[in-house]
């Protein structure tokens, strides 16, 4: 799924402020709305298919909730340092939900207890994004595309000048008691790895989304939706079947703080699942740690000719949208010409995975993975391969010359004593 | 066995040193091998502290205990002969089920016939040794990269691994063997209190002399 074609919904996140047509420059700065980040009122409230715009007068989305135009002296007025709600407004609900795309960033995090997040809970370090997320003319810190973590360990007086944060900036690489052997891990397994021990401790996240069976309908000729237990839906007509979870343990895999994107333009090989983010990252490279993610599975639209993934225009008035007609060849072909791409006509869904770095709700430290977590036949780390990990590896031949020499010994012995036993009762 | 004497083997030292070895390498074993991932005991990471522990415990006895060799002269008792080796390897084969004497009976100057001083030799100058050293490359892993090496754990921990399986099978055939003595405990109680009951004290002509 992609940002062209559906341009009025998602530039209500994705800075566009005033989006109209595709002539709009998204570098230009004075499309950039100040006001979500920074008004304080939690009245500014944007329509979610207005193309990043505030109503003039109420208006409802979707028949339901009502949006009522901001009250622009008081909004004006709270100008100040963003806090959680603003950045929540966006971070929390990417994806068109709370919790469906990041499984670390979701609306529990507006009154986090310590239990869920030590540093954004007000009974923790009363932290705002914004406490982490250092700005230098507005370029926030965060993980960027192609760009590594933290391209050099730095010390805490650097960090005041620079605009890139991490765990160790404030804890330091040796955050642990001296003599502990976590600070020994910190240089192969990151913070997040240990001190995020579960996702979505909350709320549920979406862990899959399976866009081939959208488009059933109930009997008002309306999407169908249906509710599981976690209270969220587990099948929307407009989008498919989802599988909602709480407390996810994380996959872990070495990442150096890069990503690189499938872009709609690269072939796909099908046969085992596409990963339209692949985390870089390995082993033997020095700035890789072993770091958690969420991986978000489902089941995506590809061209079985062009060999691509597709991106399909979902929302708009005309009828190819998806959601106006339901007709996936359509929308499929009008999503692709908005990319000026070719489409074949062929198509079908195919399994997909998105790697999601897991970063927030960091949990007090006596929730933290202990040893056995790791160390361990069946640990969390059985699928990284290629390293000695002690409790968990074994050379399966060594182990069994050892225990056949421990057990033979010890039959020998017995034998030997046996026989001494007896033989001394024989001659008495 | 009519004319039994009682002679003064071990020293308190010796006594010591033999005792607190057995206890560390007794706990190095059973750490390590839950370390290893064989069993849950004490919890992965006590079983880690106690383990490197013992492994600080025991260099540092270790040093003494040269030391202490070294002074006292007590590391002719370990210089290796092949003299009555094959005697006493027979013996433990076929002579004592026969209720044949021991081919070589313990004095004060000679503790240990031939096969023991070849087992402990190897024991204290390559098992203990390679133990220890594997260990500590081991124990000092993080600190590799400083100095230049470029080497995978892998090997060093399997070296490690199987030194400790070689030490759970001396370990078992040499409490077995404290059995052997004229009674079932007589062995052990004279680790105990340093006094060996034996039938002769006479010298033996394969002794080394000083
Ligand atoms: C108007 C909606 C919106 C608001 C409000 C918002 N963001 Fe964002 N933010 C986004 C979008 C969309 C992206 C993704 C940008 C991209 O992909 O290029 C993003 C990206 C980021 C990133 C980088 C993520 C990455 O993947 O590299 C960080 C960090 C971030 N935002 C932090 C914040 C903080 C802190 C606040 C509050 C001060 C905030 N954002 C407010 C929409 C918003
Ligand atoms: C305790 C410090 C801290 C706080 C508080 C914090 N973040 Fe982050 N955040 C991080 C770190 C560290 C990263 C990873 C940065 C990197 O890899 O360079 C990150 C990454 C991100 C990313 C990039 C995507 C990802 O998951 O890696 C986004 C988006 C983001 N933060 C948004 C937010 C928002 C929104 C808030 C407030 C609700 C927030 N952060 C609060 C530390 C923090
Ligand atoms: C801006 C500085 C800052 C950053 C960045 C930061 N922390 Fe913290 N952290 C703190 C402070 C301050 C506290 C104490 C919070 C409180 O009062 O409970 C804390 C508390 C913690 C605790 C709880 C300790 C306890 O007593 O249980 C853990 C665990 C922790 N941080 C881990 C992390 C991890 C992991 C990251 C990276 C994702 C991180 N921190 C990033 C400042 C920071
Ligand atoms: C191997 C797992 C592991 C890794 C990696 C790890 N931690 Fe911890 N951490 C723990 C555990 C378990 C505890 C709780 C026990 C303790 O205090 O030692 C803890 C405790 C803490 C505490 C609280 C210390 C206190 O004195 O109360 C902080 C802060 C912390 N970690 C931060 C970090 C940061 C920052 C990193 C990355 C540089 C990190 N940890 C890496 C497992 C880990
Ligand atoms: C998040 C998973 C994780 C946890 C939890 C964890 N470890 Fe590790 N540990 C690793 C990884 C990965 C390596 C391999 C590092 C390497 O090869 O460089 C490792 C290596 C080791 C090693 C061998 C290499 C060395 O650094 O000496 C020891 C010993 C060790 N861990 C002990 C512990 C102990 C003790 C604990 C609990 C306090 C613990 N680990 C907790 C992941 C973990």
């Amino acid at each position: 799924m992609n940002i062209k074609g559906n341009e009025a919904r998602c530039t209500s996140c994705h800075a566009g402020y005033g989006w109209k047509d595709d002539s709009f420059d998204f570098s230009d700065e004075t499309k950039i709305d100040c006001l979500v980040c920074h008004e304080q009122t939690g009245t500014y409230k944007k329509f979610p298919s207005g193309a990043g715009h505030p109503v003039s007068e109420p208006k409802k989305f979707s028949g339901k909730e009502m949006f009522y135009p901001p009250d622009w002296n008081r909004v004006a007025q709270s100008v100040g340092r963003p806090q959680i709600e603003n950045c929540g407004i966006c971070h929390f609900y990417g994806g068109g939900g709370d919790g469906v795309k990041h499984g670390d960033l979701d609306s529990s995090l507006f009154h986090a207890s310590r239990d869920l997040d030590v540093h954004m809970s007000p009974e923790g370090g009363g932290f705002t994004c914004t406490r982490c997320h250092t700005t230098k003319a507005h370029f926030i810190a965060g993980r960027c595309y192609k760009k590594p973590a933290f391209t050099e360990r730095k010390s805490l007086i650097d960090d005041d000048m620079v605009e890139r944060i991490a765990c160790v900036s404030c804890h330091t690489e040796t955050p642990h008691e001296p003599g502990s052997k976590r600070n020994d891990h910190t240089d192969k397994v990151a913070c997040q790895s240990c001190h995020i021990p579960e996702f979505a401790r909350q709320n549920p996240t979406k862990m899959y989304w399976d866009w081939s069976t959208a488009g059933r309908m109930n009997e008002n000729g309306k999407p169908l939706v249906k509710k599981g237990d976690l209270g969220k839906a587990v099948y929307h007509g407009k989008k498919g079947s989802f599988r909602w979870e709480n407390n996810v343990v994380p996959e872990y895999f070495w990442f150096n703080g890069t990503m690189e994107y499938k872009l709609l333009t690269d072939t796909v090989d099908p046969s085992e699942s596409v990963k339209l983010n692949k985390i870089m990252g390995s082993r033997d490279d020095p700035r890789s740690r072993i770091y958690p993610f969420k991986v978000h599975r489902g089941l995506m639209p590809y061209d079985l000719e062009n060999k691509t993934m597709l991106s399909p225009k979902l929302f708009g008035k005309e009828k190819e949208a998806y959601w106006k007609s339901y007709d996936w060849n359509m929308a499929l072909e009008a999503g692709m010409e908005a990319h000026g791409l070719d489409f074949s006509g062929e198509y079908t869904f195919v399994e997909t995975e998105y790697h999601f770095p897991s970063t927030h709700m960091v949990a007090p430290g006596e929730d933290a993975l202990q040893c056995l977590d790791c160390h361990a036949d069946q640990g969390r780390l059985a699928k990284l391969t290629g390293f000695y990990l002690p409790g968990r590896d074994k050379n399966k031949v060594l182990d069994a010359i050892g225990w056949l020499a421990v057990f033979g010994s010890l039959a020998g012995v017995a034998v030997h004593g046996l026989m001494r036993k007896v033989l001394a009762k024989k001659r008495g | 066995m009519e004319k039994n004497e009682c002679i003064y083997l071990y020293t308190r030292f010796e006594r010591f040193w033999h005792w607190a070895q057995a206890l560390l390498v007794l706990i190095l074993i059973l750490t390590g091998l839950e370390i290893h991932g064989t069993y849950s005991l004490l919890g992965f990471e006590t079983a880690f502290s106690v383990h490197n522990f013992c492994a600080w415990t025991w260099l540092v006895l270790y040093v003494f205990i040269l030391f202490w060799m070294a002074i006292t002269e007590e590391w002719k008792q370990y210089i290796p002969t092949f003299q009555k080796l094959f005697a006493v390897m027979w013996y433990y084969v076929y002579g004592i089920f026969k209720g044949d004497p021991h081919p070589v009976p313990k004095t004060a100057r000679v503790k240990h016939n031939p096969l023991q001083r070849l087992t402990y030799l190897g024991i204290v100058s390559f098992l203990v040794p390679f133990q220890l050293i594997t260990g500590y490359l081991y124990y000092y892993y993080n600190a590799w990269p400083q100095l230049g090496w470029d080497w995978a754990l892998r090997p060093v921990a399997l070296l490690h691994t199987a030194g400790g399986f070689a030490m759970l099978v001396f370990l078992i055939v040499h409490v077995y063997m404290t059995t052997t003595g004229h009674s079932l405990s007589a062995h052990i109680k004279s680790m105990f209190t340093g006094w060996e009951e034996v039938e002769d004290t006479a010298g033996h002509e394969w002794e080394v002399k000083s």
